[in-house]
């Protein structure tokens, strides 16, 4: 199986979830992304054990707000990767994070499937292109992203190429803007 | 049309989840009004995605799954509730601290017809906001870290350029400034710090324990 092939895999066993409250499909997406989430979470600071209680919660979370999960516009790693961050502010007392508000919600659509094929890759790739990043650069992001650098640090932190994943997201928001009106 | 936005170090701040508070309050509300701020946000969240996916993995403590599944018992995902863009013109996450909308601010008086209301304030950061009338400036001013000064309505200029609703000025040490309010109508800006300011005139940094800037 190809890495395309996988991203597009768990987003279906997430509207499995969604659609069908299927418990089946969650236990296969708790096996892959709970040690992951785990893993992260010991690398921002937190105990195993508190770890391990937090996994439980963020996966208890990816189940109950499973509908809110849009293949089009995410993969289902940055998904789960958004609530645990949320978590682990929580966890570790870190600064209040409010978010922004969400666009409004019409009655669901169905997310169409190309967009949902082309995202899936364009997260693949994005993955690839992580991997493929010289060792010092890549361990810059991560201590970004797992909580080692203030914002004045992180500067050009990233140099990843985001601009076709970009214009997915772009064209996702402008398709449920207009779904809206 | 908004024409100065969010820096990228910001968005990754934020999509990481290590920014000081009055900093995420800022983030939230420029996002909820800039759809392309909204765009990179997502892709930053994406970065931290693919670490996750990427990431070493540690082995769950056996009966972690059932432990979770009795978690969530017999309940099926839940139904999301549709949400009404909020009126007004402060986006919903400032709407939180607030209290309400532009009515609702608990407004003092700094001088010169010049008003403010202290959101959040941690040794890390505050966040305010400032009522500015038509034609006024603000007293002349530095920066010991960054400010930035989104604004919510009207527009202001200073020596750097012009600024109308949804902008966001980056102001980082080196720039000492003046924002001047358009005639017209008043300005009213969102202003967080990551340290004091730092005001050139004496009677300003008289004024300074006053502000509780």
């Amino acid at each position: 199986m190809t890495r395309d092939d996988e991203s597009l895999r768990y987003a279906k066993l997430m509207q499995a979830v969604a659609r069908d409250a299927d418990k089946a499909a969650f236990a296969a997406l708790f096996t892959h992304f709970a040690p992951r989430v785990k893993a992260f979470l010991i690398k921002s600071g937190a105990t195993p054990a508190m770890a391990e209680d937090c996994v439980q919660d963020v996966m208890a979370t990816v189940w109950r707000k499973a509908r809110m999960f849009d293949p089009s516009r995410a993969s289902v790693a940055t998904w789960i990767f958004t609530i645990a961050r949320n978590r682990r502010i929580d966890l570790l007392r870190r600064d209040r994070r409010p978010e922004p508000e969400e666009l409004p919600w019409g009655p669901e659509p169905e997310p169409d499937q190309l967009d949902t094929l082309v995202m899936q890759q364009e997260s693949e790739r994005l993955g690839d292109a992580l991997a493929r990043l010289p060792e010092d650069q890549r361990a810059l992001i991560e201590r970004a992203y797992f909580g080692d650098l203030s914002h004045s640090q992180i500067a050009a932190a990233t140099g990843l190429p985001l601009g076709t994943i970009k214009s997915r997201i772009r064209l996702a928001l402008e398709k449920l803007r207009q779904h809206m009106t | 049309m908004i024409r100065h936005h969010l820096s990228d170090a910001l968005l990754t701040g934020y999509s990481a989840g290590t920014l000081p508070e009055a900093f995420n309050l800022l983030v939230a509300t420029h996002v909820s009004m800039c759809d392309e701020c909204r765009v990179r946000l997502q892709a930053q969240d994406a970065v931290g995605g693919a670490l996750l996916e990427d990431s070493a993995v540690m082995a769950m403590a056996d009966g972690a799954l059932a432990a979770t599944l009795a978690r969530i018992g017999d309940d099926a995902p839940e139904t999301p509730a549709p949400r009404p863009a909020s009126p007004g013109i402060f986006p919903a996450p400032l709407q939180d601290y607030v209290g309400g909308d532009s009515d609702a601010v608990a407004w003092r008086s700094v001088g010169g017809g010049v008003r403010q209301a202290i959101l959040t304030q941690a040794p890390g950061s505050s966040a305010r906001l400032l009522y500015i009338p038509p034609g006024t400036a603000v007293p002349d001013h530095g920066h010991h870290g960054t400010e930035l000064t989104l604004v919510l309505q009207g527009a202001f200029h200073d020596e750097t350029d012009h600024f109308g609703r949804g902008d966001v000025e980056i102001a980082d040490e080196a720039l000492e400034h003046t924002p001047v309010a358009d005639t017209g109508s008043a300005c009213i800006c969102l202003a967080v710090t990551d340290a004091p300011l730092r005001f050139n005139g004496l009677i300003p940094r008289l004024l300074q324990p006053f502000l509780k800037i």
